[in-house]
């Protein structure tokens, strides 16, 4: 039967409400509706065995309404954007980009749990407010001690080695000359984001 | 002298320093001029988008606004950074195939005064530019020392040939592109099906455990391939497989040691650069000691292949399916 | 042409005053009153289009009723009514139905005009008011143009009782059998030396596990022997021409090098021949045929055929072995193509699939790693009469595999490749699966995303396998790599894979894996399709003339469809297809004559410029291009009505009976008059 505009109705089920809300935040192209369940993004990706949930049983979990569960999963946070799920995905959905979209659901509302993934992309984001470039070291000694006191120990000599060779400095980045333009554009990104 | 404009992006100052050396060392050889774009800011990497989708995309758009302002003749911007390439790629794409979303991300931009028209840019990689705009017979003009008997595993990364919005690259998986710049140049190229496998990316700062896993696979198949070192298009899998190859170790008990270095850097040795000239030795894994390896003796001329008709073997074995040959189209 | 008792256009059109047009509205139950306000419809119709020549305007629940169609016939029988405007459904469903009313009240059936407000109204839209107006103004479109339909007699052509089928698989054999066995000449075409296609490459068929061959020979046979049947094997149809009941078909019989009168099929000639060629055809590229071969033992002609492009005589001059030995003296080297006119009255296209190129998923190694093999690669492995004698080893030809897996939608339900469902391979897997355990006790591992077992003993055969202790794994396999780090790994082939049941990435090790290529049109379709004036489908699968009611024939009277050709399909869906196809055609030849649509296309000869821009236009090559007149005429007994000519002619010299430039135009103008709610004044319409 053809389909008329008008059987389009409000759809209520909380799994379509998730799905389509997850679709908005994504684009509308990310096609993340014609999911088939078949795995190849599972099957594809090289942190699978990190992952509290493969990236299709994530997918179905949006599709039950299971909001929490979904967001408070590593499983993007483990995502590398290695973009091989993207490319072999037999239904062209863009699971790359799903995986932002739930990082910045899960960050919107503090439900993942484990700060470190999220602290990182934090701390890279305020270097590059501060400056308008990223500063390596302050990054890494900045997370290092927040969440791997105990790795630097081995990680002097590596540190030592990048300094000694001119590929790391101490001294944080000249700011770019155009860092107050920067800093509207970014306010103003962010207030239509909140808008939408 | 081809122009193009140029986003060097934050690691070549820092971790990338080898590729910006060598970068500078190649670009008069292969008749290019880079044009940085005056004021860019970094692209926020893969950090951004995983905080808030539009914040992300005007930061990387700014960029594109001011590319676009100093284009004066040539509307190619190149990047040879993988992650900086992909975000401006993707950027250009979102804003081109959502317009809704395109006049968002200028409605950013106008608070500082810029604008940018989706898809007034073309925005390549480095060894794209290389490959087809330069030329392979450009650069094999350009071979001085050719690499002979240097065994090379081409490793791109992902970022390059994926997901390849504007269907450049031979293959998302197995592209062919950088095993023939190398070939090239004279080096042995070695079969490396991990060629597009990811290096980690930020899990060596997030979940070492998992980016050791990846950097074990990697570094353990160049060995197996029987390669010298490892020859790579992206500062971050430089980065992880170099400067991590000693935690790696460490975190499995191995002792694995497998240089890898930039494709300038190996272009600019071929062009009679001294190793040094073109960032030799900034590695944490030194690459050095494999270039001893490279023989002066002219390799003899190889016997055309013979056309060999089609002819049953002895022994049981089953033929193999015939492959097409390179570009022919199976379908 | 055959086509001399075609009448044309002829009572001239009534005097405008004369016209007595009666408008009849369809509810189709709510399927359009439940959109489109029909009372009002009608009640508009009544009213303004009286001054257009409307004498009634009367809605019905169902027109299509024999109720509905009574209300036609009244009008037409006790009010004079001379013209009708039916605005329902599609013509496509029921122009036939109120022609026939027409008809059966004395009107002539062209004098009918069926506007759709179904499809192109309600079934599209959802605001009723606007959906009403587009109701008012199709109605007013069909008033406008039904003025100018003439009185139309449909041609009457006879139909030759001989049949072309093309393809020599086993639906092409069992729609020449049923023709044949009924008592008409078939000729039948087959591109390779043999008869037999892909059924004879198998070793099984599921889900009753007979033997392909020892089905298939018999049918094969009978086919070859049968006094009916013309058998054309290594031959090509290079032309058609005509249309339905009287088509001209050339055929290419190319040169086998062998005198087919003279051979006895006694096999000396490839015993001798030095040459070994890897069949990539019949054994899929996995077994050796020599220069001059026959493609399997069964093969039906028994004559062998000698490949040109290998044969040492042809490359070099020499050799001829084959010749020295031939006992009845029967090699050719002389031998050329023979180009063989037939006339036939209906065709069928049997041409069948080819299998999806592994290659083309770089990830599943196919052509890398060697213990990866395709379906059609595995069913000669499996043969007993295949290139290992029907032992299932690796390709070293020697070790039998301890696991397997066999990875289903292989180029299948992937927008990267073909969107559809292939429709075996779930079943053929599961097969493979069973053979393989029969074979050699391995360990099987099916990999799916659905299993699809929809047919009389599937599901029974799926079942059978859970029993024999498969494992399947519910999972699309995203990459087969060789193995490496583990002993477990090393030396096989390790499946990448999500089990999607557990929910966890899994690795899993086997010694071979079979990949269930789909299967796709083959490489000519669209060729073949142009060739025989049918259309086909983006991918190439030629597109039937209702997909449920009408699977058989095609839009081309005359050419009808059997097995894949049409779209995937297993061996019990192609045999019945080839039979159906056969019944039409039987019904056909037994009537003896067909009657056409008169929808012709003419050329007015002072018009044409003779530019000929119409002339390659034509799907049915119904275009003559007179060279000493300068002048393009249309054959009217192949002319299907399509308009591609009209549309494209810059002088305007064609038209078309029933779609005359000036019925057209004033269908248009009746559709723009509703918008403007009253009567156009009517400019002079151009010739």
């Amino acid at each position: 039967m053809v389909l008329a505009e008008s059987t389009n109705h409000a759809i209520a089920d909380p799994g379509r409400v998730f799905l389509e809300e997850v679709i908005a935040r994504t684009g509308p192209s990310c096609r993340l509706d014609m999911c088939i369940q078949c795995g190849t993004c599972g099957g594809s990706c090289p942190s699978a065995d990190d992952m509290d949930h493969t990236p299709r049983t994530l997918f179905a979990m949006i599709r039950a309404g299971m909001r929490e569960q979904v967001l408070r999963s590593n499983t993007p946070w483990m995502c590398v954007s290695c973009y091989l799920c993207t490319v072999r995905c037999p239904q062209d959905v863009r699971i790359t980009d799903v995986m932002y979209t739930l990082k910045n659901m899960a960050v919107a509302s503090h439900a993942y749990p484990d700060s470190t993934a999220p602290d990182f992309s934090r701390a890279f984001i305020r270097n590059v407010e501060t400056f308008g470039r990223s500063f390596e070291v302050g990054l890494t000694a900045q997370h290092y001690l927040r969440h791997y006191l105990t790795r630097l120990p081995s990680m002097a000599p590596m540190g030592i080695s990048m300094l000694r060779s001119g590929r790391m400095g101490l001294t944080p980045p000249r700011r770019i000359r155009g860092m107050r333009g920067l800093k509207r554009i970014l306010a103003r990104a962010k207030a239509l984001e909140a808008a939408s | 002298m081809s122009e193009y404009l140029y986003y060097p992006g934050c690691s070549m100052d820092s971790s990338g320093r080898s590729y910006r050396d060598s970068l500078e060392a190649v670009t008069a050889p292969l008749g290019i001029t880079l044009r940085e774009i005056d004021d860019w800011n970094c692209c926020g990497a893969t950090e951004y988008l995983g905080l808030s989708r539009l914040p992300a995309y005007a930061l990387i758009a700014r960029n594109l606004a001011l590319a676009e302002q100093a284009r004066n003749g040539t509307n190619t911007l190149v990047a040879p950074c993988s992650a900086c390439f992909l975000n401006l790629s993707k950027t250009n794409h979102a804003m081109a195939e959502d317009a809704a979303f395109g006049a968002q991300v200028n409605d950013a931009l106008a608070a500082g005064d810029l604008h940018y028209d989706p898809d007034s840019l073309r925005i390549r990689h480095l060894l794209d530019v290389v490959v087809r705009e330069v030329g392979l017979e450009t650069v094999r003009s350009r071979v001085t020392r050719p690499l002979r008997g240097l065994k090379l595993a081409p490793y791109l990364g992902c970022m390059v040939p994926r997901p390849d919005y504007d269907g450049r690259w031979s293959d998302p998986e197995h592209p062919s592109e950088l095993d023939r710049l190398l070939a090239a140049l004279g080096a042995e190229v070695v079969d490396y099906p991990l060629k597009t496998e990811c290096c980690g990316g930020h899990m060596t700062q997030i979940g070492p455990s998992t980016a050791f896993s990846m950097i074990r696979r990697l570094v353990d198949a160049a060995e197996r391939a029987g390669a010298d070192m490892m020859v790579t298009i992206c500062p971050m899998c430089q980065m992880n497989i170099d400067a991590f190859q000693g935690e790696m170790n460490a975190h499995f008990h191995t002792s694995h040691r497998m240089p890898i270095v930039f494709f300038t850097q190996v272009m600019g040795l071929a062009f009679g650069m001294a190793p040094e000239a073109v960032g030799f030795g900034r590695e944490l894994v030194d690459a050095r000691p494999a270039l001893a390896r490279i023989s002066d003796e002219p390799v003899p001329e190889a016997e055309p292949a013979r056309v060999r008709r089609p002819g049953r073997p002895k022994g049981p074995a089953l033929p193999m399916p015939q492959m097409p040959e390179a570009g022919e189209v199976t379908r | 042409m055959n086509a001399e008792r075609q009448e044309g256009a002829s009572a001239a059109p009534d005097a405008p005053e004369d016209l007595r047009i009666g408008v009849y509205v369809c509810h189709c139950g709510s399927n359009i009153a439940g959109t489109v306000d029909v009372g009002a419809v009608r009640a508009w119709a009544e009213t303004n289009l009286r001054d257009r020549g409307v004498v009634v305007a009367r809605d019905y629940r169902f027109m299509c009723s024999s109720l509905g169609q009574e209300l036609i016939e009244e009008d037409i029988r006790e009010r004079g009514v001379n013209r009708v405007v039916v605005a329902a459904c599609s013509p496509h469903l029921h122009e036939r139905t109120f022609r026939t009313a027409c008809e059966n009240a004395g009107l002539n059936p062209y004098l009918c005009e069926l506007v759709s407000i179904r499809e192109q109204d309600s079934w599209v839209h959802s605001d009723r008011a606007a959906a009403t107006d587009k109701a008012r103004a199709i109605v007013a479109g069909g008033v406008e143009r039904v003025r100018h339909h003439e009185e139309l007699r449909p041609l009457r052509v006879p139909i030759h009782p001989a049949t072309l089928v093309v393809g020599g698989g086993i639906g092409g054999i069992s729609a020449a059998l049923e023709l044949a066995n009924a008592g008409y000449p078939v000729y039948l075409v087959e591109r390779e030396p043999s008869l037999g296609g892909h059924m004879a490459q198998f070793d099984k068929t599921f889900p009753t596990l007979d033997c392909s061959a020892c089905i298939l020979t018999p049918r094969m046979v009978e086919a070859g022997s049968h006094p009916n049947i013309t058998l054309l094997t290594y031959s090509e149809v290079e032309n058609v021409s005509g249309y339905v009941g009287n088509f001209t078909v050339t055929i290419r019989r190319r040169a086998r090098q062998v005198d087919e009168e003279t051979c006895t099929g006694c096999g000396v000639c490839w015993e001798k021949c030095p040459v070994n060629v890897i069949d990539t055809h019949f054994e899929a590229g996995l077994g050796y045929r020599k220069a001059i071969y026959v493609p399997f033992a069964q093969a039906v002609p028994k004559y062998p055929v000698i490949d040109r492009e290998h044969c040492t005589y042809y490359l070099k001059g020499t050799c001829k072995a084959c010749e020295k030995f031939c006992p009845p003296q029967a090699i050719r080297f002389d031998q050329e193509d023979e180009i063989l006119t037939v006339e036939v009255g209906n065709i069928v296209l049997a041409t069948g699939f080819k299998l999806f190129d592994a290659r083309r998923i770089p990830q599943y190694g196919y052509g890398r790693l060697p213990n990866v093999f395709t379906s059609l690669e595995f069913e000669r492995l499996s043969n007993a009469a295949g290139p290992t004698g029907g032992r299932v080893v690796l390709r070293d030809g020697v070790t039998e595999p301890k696991s397997v897996g066999i990875v289903h939608c292989v180029g299948s339900r992937d927008r990267a490749y073909n969107n559809y469902c292939s429709a075996i391979c779930c079943m053929q897997s599961l097969k493979f699966a069973h053979l393989v355990r029969e074979h050699t006790g391995a360990t099987v591992y099916e990999f799916y995303i659905d299993m699809r077992t929809p047919a009389k003993g599937y599901d029974e055969f799926y079942q059978r396998l859970l029993e024999e202790g498969t494992v399947f794994i519910r999972g699309k396999v995203a990459a087969i790599s060789p193995g490496a780090g583990t002993p477990e790994e090393d030396g096989k082939l390790v499946i990448h894979v999500e089990d999607t049941l557990a929910g966890r990435q899994r690795r899993i090790p086997v010694d071979m894996v079979i990949l269930s290529a789909g299967i796709e049109p083959q490489d000519d379709a669209k060729e073949v399709a142009k060739q025989f004036g049918i259309s086909c489908s983006f991918e190439g699968w030629m597109i039937e003339r209702h997909p449920k009611l009408d699977p058989v024939a095609t839009m081309t009277e005359g050419v009808l469809l059997a097995g894949t050709v049409q779209g995937p399909k297993d061996i019990p869906a192609t045999v019945a297809q080839g039979a159906a196809a056969s019944a039409r055609i039987l019904g056909r030849i037994q009537q003896g004559e067909i009657a056409l649509e008169p929808v012709r296309a003419t050329v007015d000869a002072s018009m044409c410029s003779g530019c000929r821009i119409c002339n390659d236009l034509c799907p049915f090559n119904a275009i003559v291009f007179h060279e000493d007149r300068m002048v393009t005429e249309v054959n009217p007994a192949l002319c299907q009505g399509c308009g591609t000519c009209i549309a494209a002619c810059p002088a305007g010299a064609i038209s078309g009976t029933g779609f005359s430039n000036e019925q057209i135009l004033a269908q248009i103008e009746g559709l723009l008059m509703e918008r403007v709610a009253r009567p156009v004044e009517r400019e002079a319409v151009p010739a």
